[in-house]
């Protein structure tokens, strides 16, 4: 939809990865053991950027990111800058009132554009209510994900028109619809791919367990992208779990890995991974992104009230744009004029957004009674034409009958 | 061609005319499969129509309406099978969260034909969860239609109606009556799918049923005709939305109605059918709306069920009460 968000879109097929060469054999505990050696509790996780910005080797991921050039390194780039801007604006936008809410990724874009980018144009997303980036990469206007939070709609956008499904606020839900989706493209005999996100407080809904369980059951080919930024709402991750979240998968009989979630290239790289494991027929796979919610829950937390400077400062230092500036400058493949272009490009799409939300017209009253049903309903017909009699009857009394 | 068949047998033929029809027809549900379901209502199916059709679930009733949904999303029109009636509460959040709200929530640019099939009501002598009558939870949620057929044509022909249905319809089948022998004839036109139907013409009072209640109504109006007294039966077929035309024509003819329903009386469909007969057909009505149904209490073990569900006696007592008016 978007002229911007075209850059460092990923082939329809990754070149020479075919069914079979993908790391099949790989399960949660090769993935511990392939870094944990040195640190004690916290378990590894794959990482190909440092925080300072240093291509550190990966041998089984690096060939997930062999293709990527300097200028998709832009690419990814200029996707988290931009989406980042854009959520600024929106979270600027509900401060002046534009909006009734904002739920800000800030922090998350690395975790969002690197598993976004990984997907093919046929594959299928299905969204919390925070996956803005994700929304960014698949084209979707960033306009329209402002209707919900300005309230004059629920949603709003046409799903298979991006295959971005709408958002769900309900957590958890839209990883059942992830899985028969994934369950009817196995029955079409295609071989797209499905993406359910989801966060660290979502892991202990009921829906995310049983969408393990018929994932694992019909094989499904469909890729958990577990976000866990810490924190659901109050709540840290130790109150949903007493196990590291991505070896949750095992239980289920699927692999589960854990990635820097502000490591764009890593997220790239595990994603594209699990994508082809689907692809294959190897069924799901659950990919933990280890990250953190740089903002509050949405513009109406406070999180002051849970969590200390401290550790909110501890993450700075791991920012996802920050770390892949640093790798660019140091490789030379950006120079000044690319990122002063980009902060241009930036405040003209702050511009736009603004714009865009400020002339959102709200809807007809009617709209109340619009697809409710799609084949109609008699009560629906008959309420409306009580509402219109009763609208009416101020318009009377406005002709001074 | 007309045939006798039992009513359970009515929906297997239905939903195997509908697996036919339509590749994208899906079935699905615990047990289903290779058992034919509890109630053999989907037996043979999957033998024809093979497992990625007609599909063995996992136990978890929220992951089979969620998929279904996800299915739906795919272009698929799955008819998933919750095995009791009180088993349905896990994907309730499913069912009035999402399913019922998707098509809105996308301003229509995606349906959800998704038919959730619900075996319903008591008087088989089961046990807890068995017996349950929840229609009036789903009929409150705008989004879904629901109906619940009284015999083995309505079972057949609703069936079709349901799965050709581009809204999410809740399909409560009166499993009392599953075994009840009818004629059905699979030729036939159907009517409307939430048309309510005179099945006898009477003209001293009403009685206003669906699903398993229909049956007790037609022996509440022999029981009466033998005293002199002439009821009408209205089946009516669709829950959501509730042919209000139909009952306003009896009632103006009539003047006084009854409801039956075997789910609690309190808040129940009746509930609402007074309340908009009684504004529809106020200066018609010789007596208040009356309504006969479950207790606001627990639905009570098998040997105390009979106590609670209307029976014949129960019935003829409001009949009583509404002409004493």
């Amino acid at each position: 939809m978007t002229v911007e968000s075209t850059a460092a879109r990923t082939p329809r097929r990754s070149a020479g990865n075919k069914a079979g060469t993908t790391g099949t054999k790989r399960t949660t505990s090769t993935t511990r053991k392939a870094a944990g050696a040195g640190k004690s509790a916290e378990p590894a996780l794959v990482q190909l950027l440092t925080p300072e910005g240093k291509r550190v080797k990966n041998a089984e991921f690096d060939k997930y990111v062999a293709d990527v050039t300097a200028e998709d390194l832009r690419g990814l780039y200029r996707d988290m800058v931009l989406t980042r801007r854009f959520d600024a604006e929106a979270t600027a936008l509900q401060r002046q009132g534009e909006l009734g809410l904002w739920a800000s990724l800030l922090g998350q874009e690395a975790a969002q554009i690197g598993s976004g980018r990984a997907l093919r144009d046929d594959d299928y997303v299905f969204p919390t209510y925070r996956e803005h980036g994700v929304a960014w990469c698949r084209g979707v206007d960033p306009t329209n994900l402002l209707g919900m939070f300005r309230g004059v709609n629920n949603g709003g956008w046409d799903p298979n028109g991006n295959n971005f499904h709408l958002y769900t606020i309900v957590i958890g839900s839209q990883t059942l619809h992830a899985t028969g989706y994934a369950m009817g493209i196995t029955k079409d005999g295609a071989d797209s791919a499905v993406i359910a996100y989801f966060g660290d407080g979502a892991s202990s809904q009921g829906d995310v367990a049983e969408a393990f369980t018929f994932s694992a059951v019909y094989n499904a080919p469909v890729v958990f992208f577990c976000q866990n930024n810490q924190w659901a709402i109050s709540e840290p991750t130790e109150k949903q779990s007493r196990v590291p979240l991505y070896q949750r998968a095992q239980g289920y009989g699927f692999p589960g890995v854990r990635v820097d979630g502000n490591d764009v290239l890593a997220n790239l790289a595990v994603t594209k991974w699990a994508l082809e494991r689907a692809r294959a027929g190897e069924g799901p796979t659950l990919v933990e992104a280890f990250t953190y919610r740089m903002g509050a829950h949405t513009t109406s937390d406070d999180p002051t009230r849970y969590r200390t400077d401290d550790e909110r400062l501890a993450w700075e230092a791991k920012d996802p744009i920050l770390r892949l500036r640093r790798h660019l400058e140091a490789a030379h493949h950006a120079d000044e004029g690319f990122f002063a272009e980009l902060e241009t490009e930036s405040e003209a799409l702050g511009k736009r957004v603004r714009e865009a939300v400020r002339a959102m017209p709200d809807p007809d009253h009617f709209a109340i009674f619009e697809n409710v049903y799609a084949d109609g309903h008699a009560l629906v017909d008959e309420e409306r034409a009580q509402f219109a009699a009763y609208q009416d009857s101020f318009a009377d009394e406005d002709g001074g009958k | 061609m007309a045939e006798k068949m039992a009513l359970a047998k009515a929906i297997n033929e239905s939903l195997r005319r509908a697996l036919d029809a339509d590749p994208k027809v899906v079935v699905m549900g615990e047990d289903v499969g290779k058992l034919g379901g509890v109630f053999r209502v989907t037996d043979g199916l999957q033998k024809d129509f093979g497992e990625s059709r007609v599909i063995d679930t996992p136990l978890a009733e929220s992951g089979i309406v969620g998929t279904a949904i996800g299915l739906a999303l795919r272009g698929y029109r799955p008819v998933v099978e919750i095995q009791f009636d009180g088993f349905v509460f896990p994907a309730y959040d499913q069912i009035v969260t999402q399913l019922a709200k998707m098509h809105a929530r996308a301003l229509g640019k995606v349906k959800m034909p998704v038919v959730v099939r619900i075996p319903y009501g008591g008087g088989i002598g089961a046990v807890e969860h068995h017996s349950e009558s929840p229609e009036a939870l789903f009929a409150h949620v705008a989004g879904l239609k629901i109906v619940s057929p009284s015999n083995a044509s309505d079972a057949y022909w609703m069936m079709q109606q349901a799965v050709q249905s581009d809204d999410p319809v809740i399909f409560f089948e009166p499993k009392r009556r599953y075994w009840d022998k009818g004629e059905v004839d699979t030729e036939a036109i159907p009517g409307p799918l939430h048309k309510a139907r005179v099945v006898r013409e009477g003209t001293d009072l009403t009685l206003a049923a669906y699903g398993p209640m229909v049956k007790l109504c037609q022996e509440v109006a022999d029981a009466a005709a033998e005293e002199g007294r002439s009821l009408e039966v209205l089946d009516l077929r669709s829950v959501s939305p509730i042919d209000f035309d139909a009952v306003q024509a009896s009632v103006e003819k009539t003047r006084r109605l009854v409801v039956v329903h075997e789910a609690p009386v309190f808040f129940g469909s009746g509930a609402e059918i007074a309340a908009r007969i009684t504004e529809r057909c106020f200066y018609h009505l010789e007596a208040p709306v009356l309504r006969v149904g479950g207790y606001h209490a627990p639905y009570p073990p098998a040997r105390l069920e009979e106590s609670y569900l209307p029976d014949l006696d129960r019935v003829l007592d409001a009949v009583d009460r509404s002409l004493a008016y």
